[in-house]
């Protein structure tokens, strides 16, 4: 073990050199956290509404004030006709198309039901979801208006519930509160994952490799003079961000700190071995960086960072059992939002730790001291 | 022109020979789109719930029952007190609390409006909303159905139409973003290696003691990867269309073109980061810790940008696979013509040109720094 100590010492040295490479490792994460955190809204606030009146009487102009003045559509025109208004929406100008029949004022003074028709920009299945949901609380609230002057008969009021809503961890519904601990999972896993997957190839690609293997160095010593640099490195980014995220974001850990870097400490060691692993059986960094592309692309798409894990299919589920990411996120938001426990979060600890140990034990065994 | 074909042919012949880094490069695309397509969906559905019964009567038990068969729910865990739906909620297993109050039968029965509360764990703000109005309008639905009023038609209703999309599909959103995603990363990614690598090997000082002109150096760099990419598209824009019943309603040639377009944008950024890194790791950490979460987060992949700060939205601009899924969905979704699309192409060719540019001029002066 006596190795260990200057392995460590030259890894450090030979980060410390590459001027280029230090603002990289710091400031990339910090700077994506601080931007990318603004943009990570899913919330649909504002539908963009297009207006076809064909009515322009007085009732549907009250329809139309009905939406506006409502908070969730905002106006961005009116048409003659409908099919100037679809050009909008192909533009992607409007979301909404609200079309008015011509005789919506004859027709609701003699009692008569109409339709209008709302045409939605569906690309955006969700967002064509919600409006139309938007859509018919306006409707209703048209309606209800008109029915406070027509007096329902007495007796035959309708059973009704009262319901209360109430938001627990994030009354406010700050998306950011969200986002930003998930975010910082990904920047931590990132830097940790790409640095180690290069790490080893770049040596070996360099010829320097072998200068280290003529050494009395063991395998394991010289994995780990790999990984304890890098987790370092990767403990003070992650601390880097908790700070930024209290200071700009004003998020703190509702659950003990403790708990929050106990996960963190396992997490980054599976995931160096992930890197590690990678890079003893790759053969050029080209190859190490694609490898590790690939798997972090598919383990972020599926961490539940942006969508939710519910409702992946059976087979993604399974799995997502193996994904570190998840784990991770998941942990993040437990351990910073709700304030889980150690026990709460005590499962995810042990897979980690299982990955932990199977990654680096597989790393270890697939480097080979003599090249080629 | 030979020197160029001649150098263009000796690229060529040096990516075929790699046999395990096409494999990756073909495989990987292929691979990551079929598990997105399948797995990524944006609708919140099984969510558990935490249900905290108090009056236990039958009416109760409807309720519950109704919400069990619901596709949105499953009950997760029928508890006795509040504190057990927090452990739900911490332990991650439920995402929304119900308490259904004391004598809940015999008070709705009486008109008496009993209270049910909705508790919902809102760490995940868009969740919760969502989740709150799924469970609001069961039970609302479920109250008034055991009523035996016929209620009167509401005097003005509403028809949705849900144009290009009918059917809701979550595919539709996430293929083009994926489709930009991969082709932009893996793209920018194999250029950026190719110039830095020269560098780190030192050949590069070979080929600019060469007669060729930078122009020729990039390009003759650019035109195999440029082939490589191109198909990748294709066939990403094919799994589209055949897996995931992506439609193809408009112009087939501008889609190529598009294609051809975007692939070259991709690589010029690749040569841009390649040409200003000095080593094959500064390239690689730019373009895959650079480009990868600001191209998933700023290109309206998932993330609305209508949402984001006037700031971010300027900053959209510059995200090439903001145009390109632009491109996508207005090809191959709307079937839009050219009077829509011209502005996503007019883009894409000026950030390609931009780059192209940037890199050529600084590729010859920074050997000698």
């Amino acid at each position: 073990m006596s190795a260990l100590p200057h392995i460590i010492r030259k890894e450090f040295r030979q980060i410390s050199r590459n001027k280029v490479m230090i603002p990289l490792l710091f400031l990339m994460p910090i700077v994506q956290l601080i931007v990318l955190s603004y943009a990570a809204d899913f919330e649909v606030k504002n539908v963009n509404m297009a207006i076809v009146d064909l009515d322009k009487s007085v009732t549907s102009q009250r329809l139309i004030n009905k939406f506006t003045s409502s908070g969730y559509f905002s106006l961005v025109g009116s048409f003659s006709n409908a099919e100037e208004a679809m050009l909008e929406l192909e533009k992607d100008e409007t979301d909404m198309i609200l079309c008015v029949p011509k005789d919506l004022d004859a027709d609701l003074s003699d009692m008569q039901p109409v339709k209008v028709q709302l045409l939605l920009n569906a690309v955006n299945n969700q967002k064509a979801g919600i409006a139309s949901n938007y859509s018919m609380q306006v409707i209703n609230a048209f309606n209800a208006d008109r029915f406070k002057n027509i007096s329902l008969p007495a007796g035959i009021a309708p059973l009704t519930v009262d319901i209360r809503e109430s938001y627990w961890y994030n009354s406010d519904l700050n998306y950011k509160v969200f986002m930003v601990p998930g975010i910082l999972a990904i920047l931590v896993t990132m830097l940790t994952a790409f640095l180690s997957s290069i790490n080893i190839i770049r040596e070996r690609e360099m010829g320097t490799i072998e200068q280290l293997n003529v050494t009395p160095i063991t395998k394991f010593e010289f994995i780990l003079g790999k990984i304890i640099p890098f987790w370092i490195i990767g403990m003070f980014v992650m601390s880097f961000g908790l700070v930024i995220a209290y200071l700009l974001f004003g998020i703190t850990t509702a659950g003990s700190v403790l708990t929050l870097y106990a996960f963190l400490a396992i997490y980054l060691i599976a995931i160096l071995g992930i890197g590690i692993l990678i890079s003893t059986i790759t053969e050029t960094q080209q190859q190490a960086m694609f490898v590790t592309w690939f798997f972090l692309v598919i383990f972020l798409l599926l961490s539940g960072l942006f969508t939710p894990v519910d409702s992946i299919p059976e087979w993604a589920k399974i799995f997502n059992l193996f994904n570190p990411i998840k784990y991770f996120v998941e942990v993040m938001r437990m351990v910073m939002l709700k304030a889980s426990t150690f026990s709460d979060i005590q499962h995810h600890f042990m897979v980690m730790c299982g990955f932990a140990v199977a990654y680096n034990l597989l790393a270890v065994r697939s480097y080979r001291k003599t090249s080629g | 022109m030979k020197q160029y074909l001649a150098f263009v042919k000796k690229e060529f012949r040096h990516i075929l020979r790699d046999k395990r880094t096409l494999l990756i490069l073909f495989g990987m695309p292929i691979a990551q789109i079929l598990i997105f397509g399948f797995a990524l969906n944006n609708e919140v559905e099984n969510a558990g719930v935490a249900i905290y019964d108090m009056a236990g009567d039958y009416e109760s038990e409807l309720l519950q029952q109704r919400i069990e068969n619901s596709e949105q729910f499953f009950i997760e865990a029928e508890c006795e007190n509040t504190d057990c739906i927090e452990d739900a909620f911490r332990q991650n297993r439920a995402r929304l609390g119900i308490i259904i109050p004391a004598h809940f039968g015999q008070d709705l029965l009486n008109g008496e409006k009993p209270q049910i509360k909705i508790v919902s764990d809102a760490s995940d703000p868009n969740q919760a909303q969502v989740l709150t109005s799924y469970a609001t309008a069961i039970i609302l639905t479920h109250v008034k159905g055991r009523a035996n009023v016929v209620q009167e038609a509401p005097l003005v209703s509403a028809i949705p139409r849900m144009i290009f999309n009918p059917e809701l599909k979550a595919v539709y959103m996430f293929v083009p973003g994926v489709m930009g995603l991969i082709l932009l990363l893996v793209g920018a990614m194999m250029t950026s290696l190719t110039i830095a690598r020269e560098k780190e090997l030192g050949t590069m000082e070979l080929l600019l003691v060469s007669p060729l002109h930078s122009w020729h150096i990039i390009f003759g760099k650019v035109t195999p990867y440029w082939l490589l990419s191109f198909t990748n598209a294709m066939i990403i824009v094919s799994l589209g269309i055949i897996v995931f019943d992506m439609p193809m309603n408009g112009s087939v040639a501008l889609l190529i073109g598009s294609c051809l377009l975007f692939s070259l944008t991709a690589l010029a950024l690749g040569i841009f980061i390649s040409s200003r890194a000095n080593s094959q790791m500064v390239a690689m950490f730019a373009s895959m810790m650079g480009l990868l979460l600001p191209t998933i987060l700023l290109s309206g992949f998932i993330f609305p940008i209508e949402n984001m700060p006037l700031v971010l939205q300027v900053v959209s601009n510059i995200i090439p696979a903001k145009w390109f899924i632009m491109l996508i969905k207005g090809l191959m979704i709307k079937g839009s013509g050219m009077n829509v699309i011209w502005k996503p192409v007019a883009v894409l060719t000026f950030i390609m040109l931009f780059l192209a540019v940037a890199a050529t001029k600084s590729v010859k002066p920074r050997l000698n720094g």
